[in-house]
């Protein structure tokens, strides 16, 4: 059973939007008696900013667990890259192709800004632990290259000064960009952020929205983000989808779901510039 | 120089090897705790179990003998060989890894997020259980064990600091085991330090010491590398087990010794210290 595939259409700013990535097919997710997801589908397409959008305790955050792996629906189906995933571990989902950053920051605090990016090139790194202990040849040769990756992110995000510090010290809009960075670091075929923006002033936020804008640009990388701030995720996003209460209320380009009289009632409110 | 104060150098090169032996036992306890948080209690019985599985294997003990000849009758104790050093260090290595294997698989996966102290719990459940088992296995008797390093002063080492301190001098006095163990202990901590910063596996190691969550999402699986960090600190017991073992006999008292190394972590503080070999 296929997918229902969307033709590939090209945006206004010329980026190309592919056929669908992945798709949440009547996700269902409780905990104990709280339903945090109530039934919800919805698809992700190649190369397009995907925003999930809901109130306090929506169930935003739980859709992007279940997307990553950390947590299991009840029911409903998720299907990556025109297949249907089975039960498994968020290490292998990640391995696939699904990167993410969270919304309270989940950075190796003890390590170098590098060192953090560098782990995102595990997945990438194939030589055992014995080629690791001889480490001249392979060990060395895979190194150097996954280091190259690295610097390019690193100038690409505006990071180099910090490259050797360790990211515990780091103020808080460096530590976000360097999740991303970590994040792009495994080329990802899908990039979750979880509130990329939450917590930053206005100028951070500007930063980080450009940021996301050039990853998709310049990488074309799918991304599919959560985020509070209404007016960005707006500015920023191909689609939005919307939660209340655990269900989906909305879906479709930011100027619809603006219109939609249900979102407004829920979530945007009277009044909202 | 007078010939007391290198009497006095004597003293301290002294207690610092001394220092080092102790500190052979702390550098296991450190790797677990940097690895994943956990107090493990039960590292210096891994240190008695992996010197006394390295003694039962390299003179052809018959492992569970005691049990197998209380309940069958028989009265097989050796298996009559001698396997020989390096092949034997090979197998308990082998021993040690499995060893990590079976408690990542019965123990840590059931305990994943759990509270520190109840993983701590755990552990100290572990030595008992290890401590019997070891006995068990290969007999509570106290054992020689001999690799082949030689004990006693350094005849070398005392001759040629003679020239010193004059007359009344005659060389510093140093135990060669205690000079081997020094050699051994840097080297260790030297080449897991390298380890830990600059390989792929060094790097997942610390990330999940840092974050589990994060690391699950960067694509490192969390047994795996529990797996690789009990089976390191089961091969950091054995050097200990050994060096200790070869010093003092493989008897229960070594898995005290761990205890005794406590002070050496606590005022040492990181792997990384240089001060913590001199802590002793």
């Amino acid at each position: 059973m296929s997918a229902a595939i969307a033709e590939p259409t090209i945006t206004e700013d010329g980026r190309r939007i592919g056929g669908v990535v992945m798709e949440m097919r009547n996700i269902t997710l409780r905990f104990g008696g709280v339903t945090a997801i109530k039934d919800i589908s919805f698809d992700i397409r190649e190369g397009e900013v995907r925003a999930i959008i809901g109130p306090n305790g929506a169930g935003k955050s739980s859709m992007l667990n279940v997307i990553n792996g950390f947590y299991h629906p009840q029911e409903g189906e998720v299907w990556f890259r025109g297949e249907k995933r089975g039960p498994m571990k968020p290490y292998q989902i990640a391995r696939q192709g699904i990167a993410r950053t969270f919304q309270n920051i989940a950075l190796f605090k003890g390590m170098s800004t590098l060192d953090n990016i560098m782990t995102g090139r595990l997945i990438h790194m194939k030589t055992g632990i014995l080629g690791q202990a001889v480490w001249k040849g392979g060990a060395e040769r895979e190194e150097i290259g996954n280091r190259e990756r690295v610097e390019k992110i690193i100038d690409f995000l505006e990071i180099q000064k910090i490259r050797k510090a360790p990211v515990g010290s780091l103020p808080y809009g460096l530590q976000k960009r360097v999740e991303l960075g970590r994040a792009l670091a495994s080329d990802p075929q899908l990039l979750l952020l979880d509130e990329p923006m939450a917590g930053m002033n206005v100028e951070e936020k500007e930063d980080m929205s450009r940021f996301i804008l050039d990853v998709n640009d310049e990488f074309g990388t799918t991304i599919a983000l959560i985020e509070h701030d209404m007016g960005v995720v707006m500015d920023i996003s191909d689609r939005v989808v919307v939660m209340d209460y655990g269900a989906k209320i909305g879906d479709g380009t930011p100027d619809e779901v603006r219109r939609d009289q249900k979102v407004i009632d829920a979530y945007l409110g009277v009044g909202h510039d | 120089m007078p010939a007391e104060f290198w009497y006095g150098v004597e003293v301290m090169l002294n207690g610092l090897m001394a220092g080092v032996m102790y500190s052979l036992v702390a550098l296991g306890f450190v790797l677990i705790f940097k690895a994943s948080g956990i107090f493990n209690y039960a590292q210096g019985v891994m240190a008695l179990f992996a010197a006394q599985t390295l003694v039962g294997i390299q003179t052809g003990l018959v492992p569970f003998s005691h049990l197998i000849n209380a309940m069958l009758g028989t009265k097989i104790h050796h298996f009559g060989w001698n396997v020989p050093t390096f092949l034997a260090i090979l197998l308990t290595i082998g021993v040690m890894v499995l060893f990590a294997i079976i408690v990542e698989k019965l123990v840590l996966k059931h305990l994943v997020n759990q509270e520190p102290i109840i993983l701590f719990m755990a552990t100290i459940g572990l030595a008992y259980f290890l401590e019997g088992f070891g006995d068990l296995m290969w007999g509570s008797e106290i054992k020689k064990l001999d690799i082949g390093i030689p004990q006693g002063g350094n005849v070398w080492v005392e001759e040629s600091t003679a020239f010193l301190g004059g007359e009344d001098f005659y060389g510093f006095y140093l135990d060669t085991l205690d000079i081997y163990a020094t050699v051994i202990a840097i080297a260790l901590v030297a080449s897991l330090v390298l380890f830990s910063q600059y390989t792929k596996t060094g790097r997942a190691l610390r990330a999940v010491a840092d974050d589990h969550q994060a690391a699950l999402s960067v694509g490192i699986s969390l047994r795996t590398i529990w797996v690789i960090v009990w089976s390191i600190a089961g091969f950091v017991a054995l050097v200990a087990g050994v060096m200790w073992g070869a010093k003092s006999g493989v008897q229960f008292s070594l898995s005290l010794i761990a205890l005794k190394a406590l002070p050496v972590l606590m005022l040492g503080g990181s792997p990384r210290s240089p001060a913590r070999s001199s802590a002793g």
